[in-house]
């Protein structure tokens, strides 16, 4: 299972990432694109829009299933990646480089209740069970 | 515990991802779900459908039994080997299950039904039998691969030597023998192919020999949307006991102009028919799913089977619509409580490798 160290995760199977100029990327999981099989669309939030952490903000479709996507901390949406309107397989293909949207956070000090990878990765074995 | 079919080692060894099929433990994809399906559409793959359920009809009142027990004429079976798709309704003219009938000889046909169904419908057979000299036998000891796709006779005729002689000239719609295989040129996908049944001791080496030949297993995720761009009907989805087969694309299969009577003809005859199956695209982004509901100039609908089509690259489905709306209207489907536009559509979408839309 592909669980980098240096990220951040929810248990819903966000992956976060603070960067350096305060600005936080997200994406789903290399598990949870697994679980979901084929992509064939991402529907991203608008750029501009106020989200509270758990708020559903975005929806990735496996040809399976629909899945929402989870605001991982409380902001605001300052981008979403445009790519993924042609090519939503991208997710598929590498999760972790594959991002969704960008929050400039309220407070940075909410990712700090955030799951690492160690805490991530036991969710994920105990969802196997 | 889930059952399994006598190929599941075989999945699990081909790294199969498992899913709980209606109480089955069965492959949903080895991998990638939208490359088992453009396999398929453009050369062949296989699939193991050993969880439906075969039946043997035996008895000299088989023929008298079936007219009166399915909606389609099964007098239209006069050639051994002759298939016949029908549905099998309730006397409220419901669809209880849909099934394949195969004629053998006149004391025997064979009865293919779904996995899900199967108890109900062996349960629903034998009561509606009594009266009639006829016997129905579960042929549990038989398993089902489904070999699909432009090239997949011509494997099946490699893994099976002599096969070809007594299945090249079969048409459509035709089963033949070759002992112990019973090789019918039908499917799921809206490709050429063969659904094989065979003993079950039988089926691991079939499966790999098929392998060898460079033929890939195929999911039930592919299986799905493979037989939605075909336009074919999914039991419990678009159709099941509440519906009337009329309203489900079904009336090419129910025989309302002969005399015979038969199981929920009367009700048939009594109810208006006010839906339709139609097929719809979607013009915008985003993917069509089951329960969604349709706007149309002529009322509401609902879609029954929805999802991404490889062969189209965009969202299709199957819904149920007010049968005054006509192919070419924009109707408006509720997707996460925002409105899409569709457009409804002639089906089937795809077969034979190509779109139709």
């Amino acid at each position: 299972m592909n669980i980098p160290s240096d990220l951040k995760y929810t248990s819903s199977h966000e992956w976060v990432k603070l960067e350096e100029d305060g600005i936080v990327t997200v994406g789903i999981t290399d598990h949870a694109q697994s679980l979901l099989g084929d992509m064939v669309y991402v529907e991203t939030p608008e750029v501009g829009r106020k989200v509270n952490q758990g708020e559903e903000c975005a929806v990735v479709e496996s040809v399976k299933a629909a899945s929402d996507v989870y605001a991982p901390i409380s902001g605001e949406i300052v981008e979403k990646n445009g790519d993924l309107d042609g090519s939503p397989e991208k997710v598929n293909e590498d999760a972790y480089s594959t991002w969704l949207f960008r929050i400039r956070p309220d407070n940075v000090s909410d990712l700090d209740a955030l799951l690492d990878a160690r805490a991530y990765q036991a969710i994920v074995e105990s969802e196997a069970h | 515990m889930l059952k399994r079919t006598p190929l599941f080692q075989a999945h699990v060894d081909m790294g199969a991802k498992l899913v709980d099929f209606g109480g089955w433990e069965m492959p949903l994809h080895y991998g990638s779900q939208v490359d088992e399906h453009h396999k398929v559409r453009n050369d062949c793959g296989m699939f193991d459908v050993s969880h439906m359920q075969v039946l043997d009809l035996k008895g000299k009142d088989c023929r008298n039994f079936l007219r009166y027990l399915v909606a389609n004429n099964v007098d239209k079976l006069k050639e051994k080997g002759k298939a016949l798709y029908s549905a099998m309704l309730n006397e409220e003219g419901g669809v209880v299950d849909d099934l394949i009938i195969y004629y053998l000889e006149e004391s025997w046909f064979r009865i293919v039904v779904n996995a899900g169904t199967a108890e109900k419908d062996v349960t629903w057979m034998k009561e509606k039998a009594s009266g009639f000299s006829v016997e129905i036998v579960p042929r549990s000891d038989l398993a089902m691969i489904a070999v699909q796709g432009p090239h997949a006779r011509e494997r099946v005729w490699q893994a099976i030597p002599g096969s070809e002689s007594v299945t090249s000239n079969l048409k459509p719609f035709y089963a033949a023998e070759y002992d112990p295989y019973f090789i019918a040129r039908t499917g799921y996908t809206g490709e050429d192919g063969f659904e094989i049944m065979l003993p079950s001791g039988l089926a691991e080496n079939f499966w790999k020999a098929l392998h060898g030949l460079g033929v890939p297993p195929v999911g039930l995720g592919a299986r799905d949307t493979l037989r939605l761009e075909a336009g074919m009907n999914l039991y419990g989805q678009d159709m099941d006991e509440s519906v009337n087969p009329l309203e489900a694309g079904l009336a090419w299969t129910v025989d309302l102009k002969s005399e015979r009577d038969f199981m929920g003809k009367a009700a048939l005859l009594e109810k208006p028919v006010k839906f339709q199956l139609a097929g719809l695209v979607l013009l915008d982004r985003g993917v069509l799913r089951s329960h969604q509901k349709v706007s149309t100039s002529k009322g509401p609908g609902e879609i029954t089977s929805g999802s991404f089509s490889p062969t189209l690259g965009q969202s299709i489905a199957l819904a149920r619509i007010p049968k005054e709306a006509v192919p070419g209207e924009e109707v408006s489907v509720t997707v996460r409580e925002k409105p899409l536009r569709a457009k409804i559509v002639k089906y089937p979408f795809a077969r034979n490798g190509k779109s139709l839309i």
